[in-house]
């Protein structure tokens, strides 16, 4: 659409809306060079190196200067080991998810057979019910088969990794296998029947064929799977157990507690990545359009 | 067997969806059923399920009370269709200030020079990226007795000279909604963006030689076309908003109980998950039947493409 420029009522607007999305943003980073204890008020930032006073008399040896609790965090073992599982299963759970929505995604385009439209019909469900819903229900299940296994076997279970990643997968499912699908309605069924007609079989087409054609929606859809399983707070809340900490549980166990501005570094570090992410992201797509 | 497989289509399909389909049938629709099969239960003295079958939890949410002042046996008892309530208005309020926040950015977007949209889009996705619980957290500094926005407030009332007393914003309802708007105002501005986006600029020209003026021109021709931008936008808003517990436990503190603490309460600290249960399943049918509702009136919109 391209027409005249943008009023300045629009313009103002628009300014003040981003405004509202940075604002709280840019506050919890500058609070991570707060140089006091809690983060309930801000004691200005912290500039020397070395000894420094804190509210009160407290003193507190700062190696590293303004970036204190940048490195507070780095000794922090809990944060290390909760960054480690976020990654393990956003890892795990995005690329399982992309190749079995894939599948689904081939079969719901290209095949027909009984199960079809329930299927569809199956994988819309986690899209539009809160995911509070599908997060208990999972709870309600490894409950009672946790405790039918206790009762068989004597052994205590509890939810762990394991079951952290067998929800992430199947929430994450639903998503590859949209984004799969729209690419597969966009290219002609033509090219798969040229190459049959030339003598390929089904397997050499699919590699030769379709997959190249695809790989676009594949990566965008283990992209979105990744950004969903690393982001997800609410599933795996309902499933995680000692042990299968990630950073978003750590962070919202915290904020229930006491606020350091370990917090923020910890925000600063991961809007930073975010931010270098999607500008890397961007900086490709524009290449090779 | 792989030339039957080779032949026969059907099988072929019914291969590659059969590992979604286990796991959506493990991992949605029994345990949606074990959902319902223990609403219907008990819970026992050391909040375990006994399996009955009996509406009690159903009962209870509606509001029917059996714990009543003296002489009465069965009262009203209002607590939970508040919450119900509660949850329905704030996720509608929400809504509507996410369109009238979005739609500002989006049009502006739409209508900036094409090799400066792929920035102002970054722009949008980078919140959106950003943890959620970080979000949270961050208007959670912005909003306490001492966070940034009063001591910002005293700083200008020092200035002038003036007496200040520190707002009372953090658990508030306003807090909860602010909350919930800055969550999801991403999701409210790129489908509108996308509809926006697509409207052919010779409309303008002829809603322009037609003599329209520019008020007229956007209430008739650019509304209308980013209605479907607008109706995907409210399905993505309007659904996590009905279920959030994140942003109210939070932001809104004990004064803002809505379905989504409720429900996580009964799993966790009142440890009834037969009720917990039955209200899981009353938030899922109440959200689906309003979406149900709007999306017939106003279409499914096409734009839920996610980013």
């Amino acid at each position: 659409m391209t027409q005249k420029p943008n009023s300045l009522f629009v313009r103002i607007s628009a300014l003040l809306v981003y405004v509202f999305l940075y604002a709280p943003i840019i506050g919890l980073m500058l609070f991570s060079f707060n140089a006091s204890r809690t983060n309930i008020f801000f004691g200005g930032f912290i500039t020397q190196f070395g000894p420094l006073q804190m509210e009160g008399s407290t003193v507190v040896q700062s190696p590293c200067g303004p970036f204190h609790w940048f490195c507070e965090l780095n000794k922090n073992a809990e944060v290390k080991q909760a960054a480690e599982n976020t990654l393990t299963i956003a890892f795990v759970a995005s690329i399982s998810a992309t190749i079995i929505g894939t599948f689904a995604a081939i079969a719901l385009q290209r095949y027909n057979f009984r199960l079809k439209a329930f299927s569809q019909l199956a994988l819309y469900i986690p899209i539009v019910i809160p995911e509070i819903v599908m997060g208990i229900g999972i709870l309600v299940l490894f409950s009672q088969i946790f405790t039918i296994l206790s009762g068989l076997t004597g052994a205590r279970f509890s939810m762990g990794l394991p079951t952290v990643i067998v929800s992430h997968i199947a929430f994450c499912i639903p998503f590859v296998t949209l984004v799969v699908q729209a690419r597969l309605q966009g290219f002609d069924k033509s090219y798969e029947e040229a190459a049959m007609d030339l003598g390929a079989n089904e397997l050499t087409t699919f590699w030769r064929v379709t997959f190249p054609m695809i790989l676009p929606g594949v990566l965008s859809g283990a992209l979105l799977a990744f950004t969903l399983s690393l982001d997800d707070f609410v599933i795996t809340f309902f499933t995680t157990g000692p042990g299968s900490t990630t950073l978003p549980i750590y962070v919202y166990g915290l904020l229930r507690r006491i606020i350091t501005p370990q917090v923020n570094a910890l925000s600063t570090i991961w809007i930073l990545i975010v931010f270098t992410a999607v500008l890397l992201l961007q900086w490709t797509e524009n290449r090779k359009a | 067997m792989i030339n039957w497989l080779r032949r026969n289509k059907s099988a072929q399909g019914t291969l590659l969806i059969s590992p979604t389909l286990v796991f959506m049938i493990g991992l949605l629709i029994i345990p949606l059923i074990l959902t319902l099969i223990i609403s219907f239960g008990k819970r026992s003295a050391d909040g375990n399920v006994i399996y009955s079958f009996g509406l009690h939890n159903y009962i209870r949410l509606l509001g029917v009370s059996y714990n009543c002042s003296a002489g009465q046996t069965v009262c009203y008892d209002p607590i939970y269709t508040q919450i119900l309530w509660r949850s329905l208005t704030l996720a509608f309020n929400s809504t509507v200030v996410v369109i009238l926040l979005a739609y500002p950015l989006a049009y502006f977007i739409a209508r900036s020079h094409p090799s400066r949209r792929n920035t102002y889009l970054f722009l949008v996705l980078v919140p959106l990226w950003t943890n959620f619980v970080i979000r949270v957290y961050a208007w959670m500094m912005l909003l306490r007795t001492q966070g940034l926005i009063n001591s910002a407030l005293a700083w200008v009332a020092d200035l002038f000279g003036r007496p200040f007393t520190p707002l009372e914003m953090l658990y508030t309802p306003g807090a909860v909604l602010i909350g919930m708007v800055y969550e999801f105002l991403p999701f409210m501005i790129l489908p509108i963006y996308t509809s926006l986006e697509k409207i052919d600029g010779s409309l303008y020209e002829a809603a322009a030689d037609l003599g329209a003026n520019a008020v007229r021109t956007f209430l008739r021709v650019t509304l209308p076309l980013s209605a479907p931008g607008m109706v995907a936008g409210t399905v993505l808003v309007f659904i996590p908003v009905m279920g959030a517990f994140v942003v109210s436990d939070l932001l809104g503190g004990k004064q803002v109980i809505l379905v989504g603490n409720l429900i996580q309460r009964q799993f966790l600290d009142a440890r009834d998950p037969t009720f917990g249960s039955a209200a899981s399943l009353i938030l899922m049918a109440l959200t689906l039947v309003v979406m149900f509702f709007y999306t017939r009136k106003f279409g499914f919109g096409e734009e839920i493409a996610i980013t």
